[in-house]
C-alpha cells in the first residue's frame, strides 16, 4: 500500500534531508554550487558515459558518416579515377539519368503493387492467426502452437527460399507428386507472373505467426467483464467477436497499417534478391534491389546513390506522415510528440 | 438526489480502477458460466485449421531432414524427395563435415555469430544501461542520437563505399561491424532496466557499489531473460547474414555457410571445392543439399526451445515502453 503512495523519485526514506535535484541524484550526495554543477555532473555520470560510447560510436561511424558519401549522388565518382574529395560535381546529372530510366520506374511499380499485396494478404493473417489461438481453451495447445507458429521468423532469408523451392519448384515436392500421378508438374519459383503473390506467401510462412505476439497481447488486456456484460445481453459469439474483441484490436491495428504504409517503399530486400535470377529483374526489381544493381552490381555509384537518396527523402517523407496520421488517431506512433 | 450524492461519495469505496484485468485470466479453471458450448462443427473446424498450419511450417522441414538421411536408392524410388524415411544414413553429414567447403563455411559462421553476438550484446548492455537514467549528462542528446537513426539509414551505396573505404573488404569483421548496434534492441534493454528494482539499485549505492558493480552485480542478474531473448535476436541475424558476406567478401574461401546454402541450392551451382564430391557421386547430390539446409537450420532451432518461452515478456516490454 505505502509503496504505491511514496514518490519513487526520491529514493531515499523519509525523514532524511537527502538532497534530490530532480534529476535522479543519488540520495545523500552533496549538492553541489551552481557554478560546478556540470563538472559535478560529469564525475557522477561518467562510468554512464563510457558505457555508452562504444555503441554510440559504432553508429557513428555506420549511420552518421556514411552520409558524407552521399554526396555521391552529386558527382562523377569514380573510386579507380579519383577520391571523394577529387571527383568532380555534376550537379543534378545523375538525378536526370536516373529519372529517365525506366527500370527505375518499374522498380516503383513493383515495389508498390508488393506493397499493396502485402498489406491486403500478409496483414491479416496475424489478426486472425490470433483470434483463433485466443479462443483455444487448452493453455498447453496454445503453448504448442505458438511455438511451432514462431519459429520460421529466426530462419534465415537464404533457408526460407530454399524450402519454398523444394516444394514449389519445377523439381519440388508438388510437382515430384503430381507427375507421380501422371499430371504435370510446374514450377512457381521461376515464373515473373506469380512472383509478387509468392513473395507474399514466403513473407506469411515466415513471418505471420510472428505477428501474433502483438495482438495476442492486446488480446490479453481485453477486460473479461466486457465479455460477460455482452453475454448477459444476449450477444453471440460472433457478436462478441464484433463489438468487443476487434474494437480492443483496433488501436494496435490502426497503428501497425500506418507503420506498413509509412513504408511502403521498403520490401523485403534480401528475399527478393536471392530471387532476382530466377524470375528477372521485369517482375522482382524493386527500389532496393535496382540501386544494388546499378551501383555495386555495375559499378555506376553515383546513379545507385541518387536513386537511394531518392527513396530515402521520399520514404522520411512517408514515415512522419504515416506517424502524423498515428498521432491523429490518437496512438502513439514510433516516436512520441 | 443532490443530496445523496455527497454521501455516495463520503461512503462508496473509490472507483475501481479501469484498468484490464488480469491478463488473460487463468483459463485453466474451465470456460467461464456465460460462453458457449463450442459446437462440434466449430470444434472441428479449428483443429483443422491448427493441423494444417502447424503442417504447413513442420511438414517442410520434415522433408528436408529426412530426404538428407536417405541414401540413392531411397531417393530414386521416391522420385526426388522422401517423404517417409525408409532408411537412415548418416552419410552426407559425414562427407559434408570430414573437412572441405562446408566444413570451412560452418565454422566461420559459427565464429561469426559467437563473437558478433558477444560484441553486439556487450555494447548494448553497455548503452542500455549508461542510457537507463533519464537526467544524467548528456541523457538526452546521446538519446537522440540513438533514435534518430530509427528514421534515416545512410543507404546502400554509402554504407558499401564507407565499408571498403575503412579497408574491411575481404576482411571477417565486415560481416559484424557494419550490423553490431541494433537501436531497437538498446531501447527493448534499456526499458527494462528502466523497471529494474530501483529501491534495489539505490540500496546498492548507498552501501557505496559503483555503477559497473551495480549493472554486473544487480542488473543484469534481474534482466536475464531479456538478455536470453536479445542474444538471440543478434546470434540470428549473424547467423543468418549473407548480403554483407556477398557484397564485401570476395575470396569465397571466406564465405559463410549461408552464401555456400545460396549457391548449392538457390543457384544450382557446385561451390568451389565441392564439384568434385558432387560428380562422383558419393552422395546423392539432394542428400547433400538437404543437409546443407540441415546445418543452416540446426543452431537456430536447438537454442530456440530455451528461449522461447521469454519471447512475450521481452517483446512486450520493449513494444509498450519502448
Amino acid at each position: 500500500m505505502s509503496s504505491a503512495v511514496r514518490p519513487r523519485a526520491t529514493g531515499a526514506p523519509a525523514g532524511t534531508t537527502a538532497p534530490d535535484d530532480g534529476r535522479g541524484g543519488r540520495p545523500g550526495a552533496p549538492r553541489p554550487a551552481a557554478a560546478s554543477r556540470r563538472w559535478y555532473r560529469l564525475r557522477r555520470d561518467r562510468s554512464l558515459l563510457l558505457m555508452a560510447l562504444p555503441a554510440v560510436g559504432l553508429l557513428v561511424l555506420f549511420v552518421y558518416v556514411p552520409l558524407i558519401w552521399t554526396t555521391v549522388a552529386f558527382k562523377d565518382y569514380d573510386p579507380y579515377l579519383s577520391g571523394l574529395w577529387d571527383s568532380p560535381w555534376t550537379g543534378w546529372e545523375n538525378f536526370s539519368l536516373l529519372l529517365s530510366d525506366s527500370r527505375f520506374w518499374d522498380a516503383g511499380v513493383n515495389t508498390l503493387a508488393i506493397t499493396f499485396l502485402q498489406l491486403t494478404l500478409f496483414f491479416p493473417v496475424p489478426i486472425a492467426l490470433a483470434l483463433l489461438l485466443n479462443s483455444l481453451m487448452s493453455e498447453r495447445v496454445r503453448a504448442v502452437v505458438q511455438s511451432v507458429l514462431y519459429l520460421p521468423h529466426f530462419f534465415s532469408w537464404v533457408l526460407v527460399i530454399t524450402v519454398f523451392q523444394q516444394m514449389l519448384g519445377g523439381a519440388g515436392l508438388i510437382s515430384q507428386l503430381l507427375r507421380a500421378r501422371g499430371y504435370e508438374g510446374f514450377d512457381l519459383m521461376t515464373d515473373p507472373g506469380v512472383f509478387k503473390f509468392l513473395v507474399t506467401a514466403q513473407l506469411v510462412w515466415k513471418d505471420a505467426g510472428w505477428g501474433v505476439i502483438v495482438f495476442l497481447a492486446a488480446l490479453s488486456a481485453v477486460n473479461q467483464d466486457l465479455y460477460e456484460a455482452a453475454a448477459a445481453d444476449g450477444a453471440g459469439r460472433w457478436r462478441r467477436m464484433w463489438h468487443v474483441t476487434l474494437p480492443a484490436l483496433r488501436p494496435v491495428i490502426a497503428l501497425l497499417l500506418v507503420l506498413r504504409v509509412g513504408d511502403a517503399l521498403t520490401v523485403g530486400f534480401e528475399q527478393i534478391l536471392l530471387q532476382r535470377d530466377a524470375v528477372g529483374p521485369g517482375a522482382s526489381e524493386v527500389f532496393d534491389t535496382y540501386v544494388w544493381w546499378v551501383g555495386i552490381a555495375n559499378g555506376d555509384y553515383g546513379v545507385a546513390a541518387a536513386g537511394g537518396l531518392v527513396k530515402g527523402v521520399f520514404s522520411l517523407v512517408l514515415v512522419l506522415l504515416a506517424n502524423k496520421v498515428a498521432h491523429l488517431l490518437g496512438e502513439q506512433g514510433v516516436y512520441r510528440k | 438526489m443532490s443530496a445523496t450524492a455527497p454521501l455516495r461519495t463520503a461512503t462508496a469505496p473509490p472507483d475501481p480502477p479501469s484498468a484490464p484485468t488480469a491478463p488473460r485470466p487463468d483459463r485453466r479453471g474451465g470456460r467461464p458460466v456465460w460462453e458457449e458450448e463450442p459446437g462440434p462443427a466449430g470444434q472441428g473446424l479449428k483443429g483443422v485449421a491448427l493441423v494444417t498450419v502447424c503442417a504447413a511450417i513442420l511438414g517442410p522441414l520434415w522433408v528436408v531432414v529426412v530426404t538428407s538421411l536417405s541414401d540413392q536408392k531411397t531417393i530414386t524410388e521416391a522420385g526426388g524427395l522422401v517423404i517417409v524415411p525408409k532408411t537412415i544414413t548418416f552419410r552426407a553429414y559425414q562427407e559434408l563435415l570430414s573437412g572441405g567447403t562446408v566444413t570451412r563455411a560452418t565454422v566461420i559462421s559459427l565464429l561469426v555469430t559467437l563473437v558478433g553476438t558477444a560484441i553486439s550484446m556487450a555494447v548494448s548492455i553497455l548503452c542500455a544501461y549508461g542510457l537507463s537514467r533519464p537526467g544524467s549528462l548528456l541523457h538526452r542528446p546521446i538519446l537522440m542520437t540513438l533514435l534518430v537513426t530509427m528514421f534515416f539509414s545512410a543507404g546502400l551505396i554509402p554504407t558499401y563505399l564507407l565499408v571498403t573505404g575503412i579497408g574491411l573488404q575481404d576482411s571477417y569483421w565486415a560481416m559484424i561491424l557494419p550490423s553490431a548496434v541494433s537501436v531497437f534492441n538498446i531501447l527493448v534493454l534499456r526499458a527494462f532496466f528502466m523497471n529494474t528494482a530501483p529501491e534495489l539499485i539505490d540500496s546498492a549505492r548507498i552501501d557505496g557499489a559503483g555503477e559497473w558493480r551495480i549493472l554486473l552485480r544487480i542488473v543484469m542478474p534481474l534482466s536475464k531473460a531479456v538478455i536470453a531473448v536479445i542474444s538471440l535476436f543478434y546470434a540470428v541475424g549473424y547467423w543468418s547474414q549473407w548480403f554483407n558476406a556477398m557484397i564485401y567478401l570476395n575470396d569465397a574461401g571466406k564465405w559463410p555457410l549461408q552464401m555456400i546454402l545460396r549457391q548449392l541450392v538457390i543457384k544450382q551451382e557446385a561451390p568451389q571445392g565441392m564439384s568434385q564430391m558432387i560428380a562422383t557421386q558419393q552422395v546423392p547430390g539432394l542428400a547433400v543439399q538437404m543437409a546443407v539446409m540441415v546445418l543452416a537450420l540446426i543452431p537456430v532451432v536447438a537454442v530456440y526451445p530455451f528461449v522461447q518461452k521469454h519471447f512475450t515478456k521481452g517483446m512486450l516490454t520493449g513494444a509498450i515502453k519502448g
